[in-house]
């Protein structure tokens, strides 16, 4: 059970829901926007958030969409993971996101929440980076469009009352060959202990990862190091330890030292996915 | 625009085929007021945090954990719990040669611990026994059977939404639920029986 009341909307349009959260936070109440709920709920019934409204995304069609157009894959902020990942519309991403949770909850967790949530992981965001994806929040002052890269810092950087109305994916991310292994400590279903995503782009890495430090991240260093063919795989793996934005996490969930050893197994893999590539570039 | 801003209010919800309506707030849970108010026991609680899958029910034909899912939530959604196997919309479709029938006529013991729901008003024919169900029999896919309607809802689903399932999305879809008796390799069998492949 849930120990506080909320009240509850769910609008039809983007505008509806921003006048919703707006009149709710004018009537002194603190608001959620609602995407899959597993988190607000979650989190309410252990009272870690005390939430007094909630607008729910999903019956909106616009955060429902999925289709291409100008080039561009456009993924609504209130689609379900399992429906991103049965569309088959951005591999990469049906692969990371398919790994999140498990089927029934993928059915529910909407991309939105996920990017927008407060566990550390929010896997869903490195296939994102990686595609120079940009989105479209809608607030109080209308929609803006930007690159993803200039409001996630680790998290979403969004104005009060805004909420991700689409996310677009330049279409010919889609098709180039990608990496992606998730690692956890014991089971297949659970949070990463390490999470790394990579595509290969005309034979350079592109890499980004979660799990590892406490939020996701793409490093362009790291990858500026990656690609140095002028060093071995080990200095490469070295600088690539040096250039972590900060220290492993070390928690309950990992220890620090594991996540280390996994980071570098993971990345000398990709490493060696990148060499395949590349001689398969050359032999062709 | 949908709206409930009292602290209690009268929602309708379609449940197994019938129109219920139920008292709630708007920060109740679909597991509570199913099994609370409507009296609908087969949806399990067990960490009512998303993990264990002893909750699911089906909504819109897929499964969702019901302690991750606001009743209000529901409203203007077809929810079928495991009460609702047989009632209209709610069989299993089935490629195996022992599904769909009635009490008594397949082999092994029949009471799961979750029922078929008959006389308690949700919509199931009496001594109907679901293609899904008579697969959990026949292959024993239980022990204490707290998991077990969780799993018939997941099987449900996965049949009616997949027949032609392969091999990785059954395994993916039934990795959503846990066992605590360990009867996974007997839910895997009945999967297979079920879908007519075994
Ligand atoms: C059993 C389980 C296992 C999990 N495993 C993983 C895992 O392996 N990896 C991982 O990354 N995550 C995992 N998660 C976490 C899950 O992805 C997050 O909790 C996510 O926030 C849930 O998404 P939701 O749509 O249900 O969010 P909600 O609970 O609806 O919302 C979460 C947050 O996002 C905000 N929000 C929702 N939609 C939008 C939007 N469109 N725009 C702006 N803000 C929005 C809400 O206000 C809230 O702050 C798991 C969760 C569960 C329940
Ligand atoms: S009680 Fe809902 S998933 Fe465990
Ligand atoms: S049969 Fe006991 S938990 Fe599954």
């Amino acid at each position: 059970m849930i120990p506080v009341n909320f009240a509850y909307c769910r609008p039809g349009t983007p505008e509806e829901a921003v006048q919703a959260y707006e009149g709710y936070e004018k009537a002194g109440k603190k608001t959620w926007y609602y995407g899959g709920g597993s988190e607000i709920i979650s989190m309410a019934r252990v009272g870690s958030i005390t939430p007094e409204a909630v607008v729910d995304l999903k019956e909106i069609p616009a955060c429902c969409e999925l289709k291409e157009e100008g080039g561009h894959i456009n993924m609504g902020g209130a689609l379900s993971l399992r429906a991103i990942a049965d569309s088959q519309c951005f591999p990469l991403l049906g692969k990371a996101v398919g790994r999140i949770a498990d089927h029934t909850n993928q059915c529910r967790i909407t991309l939105g929440g996920n990017l927008c949530g407060t566990i550390i992981y929010r896997e869903a965001v490195l296939p994102l980076l990686l595609a120079e994806a940009q989105v479209s929040l809608q607030g109080p002052s209308g929609v803006r469009r930007l690159p993803l890269q200039e409001v996630f810092d680790g998290r979403m950087q969004l104005l009060p009352g805004e909420f991700i109305l689409k996310v677009h994916v330049p279409k010919r991310y889609a098709s180039m060959p990608y990496f992606h292994v998730k690692k956890a400590p014991t089971e297949k279903i659970d949070y990463p202990a390490v999470s790394l995503a990579a595509i290969i782009e005309k034979g350079r890495l592109r890499i980004a990862f979660a799990g590892i430090c406490t939020y996701p991240f793409r490093s362009k260093e790291m990858e500026e190091a990656l690609n140095d063919t002028g060093m071995t795989i080990e200095q490469r793996l070295n600088k690539a330890v040096e250039l972590l934005p900060e220290e492993p996490a070390d928690d309950a969930h990992c220890s620090r030292g594991y996540r280390q050893l996994l980071f570098e197994n993971m990345v000398g893999q990709a490493l060696m996915e990148l060499s395949k590539a590349s001689e398969a570039g050359a032999g062709a | 625009m949908m709206e409930y801003n009292e602290e209690r209010c009268v929602i309708e919800l379609q449940v197994n085929g019938l129109a219920r309506q139920v008292m709630v707030r708007p920060a109740d849970i679909l597991l509570d007021v199913l099994r609370q108010e409507l009296g609908l026991t087969g949806a399990k609680p067990g960490c009512k945090n998303g993990d264990c899958g002893a909750c699911t029910v089906i909504m819109d034909g897929w499964p969702v954990k019901s302690c991750l899912v606001l009743a209000v939530e529901a409203v203007g959604h077809q929810i079928m719990t495991v009460e609702g196997l047989g009632a209209s919309g709610g069989k299993t479709s089935s490629k195996s040669s022992s599904a769909g029938t009635s009490a008594g006529s397949s082999s092994g013991n029949a009471d799961s611990g979750t029922g078929n729901g008959s006389g308690n008003g949700n919509g199931a024919d009496s001594g109907y026994i679901d293609p899904v169900q008579a697969a959990f029999v026949q292959a024993n896919a239980f022990q204490c059977g707290y998991c077990t309607s969780g799993f018939l809802m997941v099987c449900h689903a996965l049949a009616n939404q997949k027949p032609d399932a392969e091999e990785y999305e059954i395994e993916s879809w039934l990795e959503s639920n846990l066992c605590r008796c360990t009867s996974y390799q007997e839910v895997r069998q009945a999967v297979d029986i079920m879908l007519g492949r075994s």
